[in-house]
Formats: C-alpha cells, structure tokens, sequence
C-alpha cells in the first residue's frame, strides 16, 4: 500500500507537468484552431533557458524560472508574430507544416548551442521530506504547488480579467467574438505568450527531475496531444482532469505491469478515443 | 508531332536523359550514391504527396512505412534467403495492408486529428522497431543486407547497375502518379481535398477515396525503403523515425505540392545540397526549419509551382513585345 501511495504523489508531481503543456497547447488550439507542434519546442526551451541561467550564469532558482518564463513567452509571442499571423484564413495544413518548421529551428537550434548530449540540471531543492511513510522529494513538492498556483492564476485570467475572457469568446465562437469588437490579433499573440509562460513553468520546475536534451519536448507534446484530445481540444478543465489521469495511468502501469508498458499507455488511449470518441471524452457529441 | 507534343517530350526527355548520362558524366561514386539515396526517398516523397497533395490530409507516419518496407526487405534477404525480387513486392505487399489497417482507425479523423493520430502511429511504429530486437536487431539496427539479386545477365553489384535500377523505379513511380491523377480515382481524390462535402454530394465515397490514397501513398513509401535497404547494405530504427517524415515532408513543400516533378526537385535539390555540403549538415534542421516556414507562407506552391508562374510571366512579357 505504502508503494501504492508513493506512487501516486509521484504521478501527482508528473501529472503537473503535462497538465502545464496541455493547458498551453490547448488554449492556443482554441484560439488558431490547429495544433500547435512547436510547443514541446517551448517547453524544451523553457528548460534549456533555466538550466542555463543555474549554471552558467549561476542564478538562484526563482531567477532562473522568471527569466524563463520572459524569454518563453516572447518566444511563443514572437512564434505567432512571425509565423502564424501570415497564415491567417490559409488551410489547417499550412499552419501545421509551419509549425513543424518551427520545431524543426528550435530543436536544431538548441542541438547547435548546447549538442545532444543529456545534460543534469542541479537543483537547491534536493531535499527529501518524509510523511506518513511516503518519501517526497521538495523538488516535487515544488512542481505540485507551482502548478497548482499556476492553474489558479490562469483560472483566474480567464474568467476575471477581459483578456482572459477575450481568449475564451475567441475560442468559443470566432465570428461573435469579432462583432463584439475583440481583436483578434492581439487575443492570439497574447494567447500564445500565455502558452510560452506556461511552457516555461512546466520545463524549468521539471528540469531538475530529468535530464535536459533537445529532443526533451517531442515525448512529452505527443502526450500533451493525447491528454488534449481524450479532455477536448480547447477544454481548460479537459487538460487539467486529463494531464493527471494519464500521469497517473502511466506510473501505475510502469509500477504494477511493465516499465515497457507505461509509455505505449498515452497511444493506446490516443487510438481508443479517436476511434470511439473523436470529440474527446468532455466534449458533447458534433 | 505538334508544339505541344514536342514541348512535352522535351520536358521529359532532357531530364531523363540528363538523369541516365549522369553516372557517367560525373563518375563519382559519392555523388553517384548520393543520388541513388535522393532517387529512393524521393520515391516515397511521391508517396507523401498522393496524400497530402492531392488529397490533402498530412500523413506524419510516412518514414515509418519507409522503415516497414526497408526492414521487410532486409530481413527476409538477410535472414531469410528470400530473393529481393521475392523480398520486394512482399515488403510493399505487407506495408499496404498495415497502411490499410492504420488507415481503418485513422481515417476517422481528418486534418489537424489526422495529423495528431499519424504523428503518434509513426512514434509507435519506431517504438515497436527498437523494441522487437529478435527480429530488427534493435537500435543497432540490421547489417549484411545482400543487394538485389541478379537477373539472368543483369547484376545490380555495381553502384552504376543499383543507380539505374534505383532509377528505373523513380520512373515508374513518377508514370504511376502521373496515370493515376489522370484517372477518374485521380479526380476523385482532388474532388475531395477541394470539398469533401462537394464531393460526397455529387455520389464520392470520400472514405474510401482517403483510404485508397492512404494505402497508395504507404505503398510508395514502403517502395522506397525496400529499394533503399539493400543499397545501404544495413538499415536502423532511425529511417523509419518521424524526424525523417519532416525531411520528407520539407523536399516536398520546397519542391511544390501536388505537382508531378515537385517530389523529385525538392528531393534531389535539398538532398543534393546537404550532401554536398557537409559543413552545413550540422546546421541541417535549423536551416531547414525556417525555409519550410517561408515556403509555406509566401510559396506555397514550391519551386514546381513558381516555376510555372515564373515561366507563365516570362511567355506573356514575350508575347507582349
């Protein structure tokens, strides 16, 4: 049983990291309407800026996550400004081939500057709290809260403040977010900042978890894919709901049936869903 | 014979003809061999193209069919005793029914769906391939594929006899295509990539046209790795893996969808330069990246295609005078 709960909170601490990817990956499909494949890039980038900023240039950790987050969301800012404004009104596919042409840079970019070696990430927070039996590292407990305080805000953004809620009409109904004068080219370049900001947080806290290389976003998109489309594309509380649930799928199947198996889990679910239930499982019916 | 039938043997016959005296012109193995590699994959761009082309849905398990074909070649010749001529149409054989399975499930989706599911079929078909080491040889990969068996006084041993052989292939690849997009099937795809509503209107099964052309396009791809296999004597995980369906899909955009010499242009031209120039090589994907995103933003329609506006312009400024 102890194994069980030791488990559990350590897919708790994984289940915050996807849910932060999927969030950003879905709040910029509800706005563009296409998939965004660059933004495990981001989330690769995140990690790559604090692991740069912790030792080369030997910042304390809050430093290194606010740097991030800045320089991620200007990426994800930029992404949209360069890139995907041009490919407004062109088809779907456009819009995702250019999007792989972005992964393409960043990946190749980060292979450049720092190789393709798996590079640690040391971490101030490498102590071990102990509780009712279940050993949590405060890294960990760092990545549960942080998300948590993060899910929050973004809750907050998105129903409080006019930015938030412009994303959200743009998302729900395009044409009547225009007639009520929201512009949509800010929305989405903000948008996209927001899914940096959150890409930013989910690569830097967990940096120091794994190991650091720049093909370190391609896994973990392919499973922000999957969480988005079992939650819905363009569901907030589907990626959140989903991002844990697959966390935990996986650490339970890795823990009690085979490692091999933990990580052909997200695909199995992909194929049953799309085949089942392609409008994802929070969704109503088209 | 007429203008027009002249201009059209003119632009198929100096291609043709450049691309038979190239080995002998040139008489460099390693630009030799770098052309057979850009012929055979070039073969599975066409593939690449049916779909996304000229049906319009973007197939990102396409290296993996490559990688089907080339390791069911490998295997069955190295392994197996099979001939490569036995080997080549079973591998071909065998990738279309799994495209036609994958298919199946994949094709309930379309567009950005379609794409997400591929992306995750071509990540799980490199999963199997590392994993299933009794019979791929695991990351390492396959060694001592024999090269493709001789024909009564034909052999393929020489890299000249491969080229043409690799060639021979291309061409009959690029009349397949050609046939097909003047055939009603041919229509039928274009028919629905224009308007699947339009189409399924006017009496289209668009189901079976996307899973027709699925299944054409893994055919294609599959085609490509079994030709390639041999030729390369060895084959690993990495040929079947999804970075290589981006370089697919770059030759492709940079060459010009849903145009017949698109695939070959973007293909042999971006093959032939990274090749060539190997100090680039390193920056490979970070060069890459951004001119896929200016194709696509300002040319959309490739090199094949602002030829034709370019030639177009060029006619009409000639006329003027």
């Amino acid at each position: 049983m102890t194994l069980f709960f030791q488990q559990f909170v350590n897919s708790i601490a994984l289940g915050s990291v996807y849910a932060l990817v999927a969030l950003g990956l879905t709040l910029v499909y509800g706005v563009l309407k296409v998939p965004n494949f660059a933004h495990g890039a981001l989330y690769m980038a995140g990690a790559y800026v604090a692991y740069l900023m912790l030792t080369t240039v030997g910042a304390p950790y809050p430093v290194a996550i606010a740097v991030s987050i800045v320089v991620i969301a200007a990426m994800g800012g930029g992404m949209e400004f360069i890139v995907f404004r041009r490919l407004e009104g062109k088809s779907s596919v456009h819009a995702m081939i250019a999007a792989l042409g972005v992964l393409f840079f960043l990946e190749g970019a980060a292979n450049v500057i720092w190789g393709p070696d798996f590079r640690p990430v040391p971490t101030p927070l490498d102590g071990v709290v102990t509780a009712f039996g279940i050993n949590i590292t405060e890294q960990r407990i760092l990545v549960i809260v942080a998300a948590i305080v993060t899910m929050v805000g973004l809750y907050m953004l998105l129903k409080r403040t006019l930015v938030g809620m412009s994303i959200e009409a743009l998302a729900q109904d395009r044409e009547g977010a225009l007639l009520v004068g929201i512009d949509a080219r800010r929305t989405a370049l903000l948008t996209f900042a927001i899914s940096g900001v959150l890409a930013a947080i989910a690569g830097s806290l967990i940096a120091p978890l794994v190991l650091v290389f720049p093909t370190m976003g391609a896994v973990v998109i392919l499973k922000a894919f999957v969480i988005v489309i079992l939650g819905g594309m363009g569901s907030v509380p589907g990626a959140i709901l989903g991002g844990y649930l697959l966390a935990l799928a996986e650490t339970m199947a890795g823990t009690y049936v085979a490692f091999a198996f933990s990580e052909l889990i997200a695909f199995a679910l992909l194929v049953l869903v799309l085949v089942f239930r392609p409008t994802g499982l929070f969704q109503k019916g088209v | 014979m007429g203008s027009e039938g002249m201009k059209r043997a003119a632009t198929i016959g100096v291609p043709l003809l450049a691309a038979i005296l190239f080995p002998l012109v040139v008489d460099n193995p390693y630009l030799v061999s770098v052309a057979v590699t850009a012929y055979v994959t070039a073969i599975a761009v066409y593939g690449l193209d049916v779909m996304l082309g000229y049906t319009g849905q973007l197939s990102l398990a396409h290296a993996g069919f490559f990688g089907i074909g080339g390791y069911t070649v490998g295997i069955l010749t190295s392994e197996h005793g099979f001939s490569f001529w036995t080997a080549l149409p079973i591998a071909v054989a065998l990738t279309s029914l799994l495209g036609h399975l994958i298919g199946l499930a994949a094709l309930r989706t379309r567009h950005d769906y379609f794409a997400i599911f591929t992306l995750a079929v071509g990540v799980m078909i490199v999963i199997v391939i590392e994993r299933w080491e009794s019979l791929t040889g695991g990351t390492d990969g396959l060694i001592g594929i024999p090269p493709p068996t001789s024909i009564g006084p034909l052999s393929f041993t020489s890299l000249n006899a491969q080229y043409y052989l690799v060639l021979a292939f291309l061409v009959l690849t690029i009349y397949v295509v050609w046939s097909l997009m003047h055939s009603l099937v041919g229509r039928t795809f274009l028919a629905v990539r224009n308007s699947e509503d339009l189409a399924r209107a006017v009496g289209i099964d668009a189901g079976r046209t996307h899973q027709l052309s699925f299944v054409i396009s893994a055919a294609l791809a599959a085609l490509g790795g079994a030709l390639y296999a041999p030729f390369l004597g060895s084959i690993g995980p990495d040929v079947g893996d999804v970075p290589m369906t981006f370089n697919m899909l770059v030759y492709l955009m940079i060459g010009g969808v849903a145009s017949l010499p698109g695939p070959l242009v973007g293909t042999v031209l971006i093959m032939g330069l990274t090749q060539a120039l190997t100090v680039v090589q390193q920056y490979e994907m970070m060069v890459l990246g951004p001119i896929l995103i200016v194709v696509v933003i300002f040319f959309p329609q490739g090199i094949a295609g602002q030829g034709k506006v370019l030639f177009a312009r060029l006619a009409g400024w000639g006329r003027r005078r």
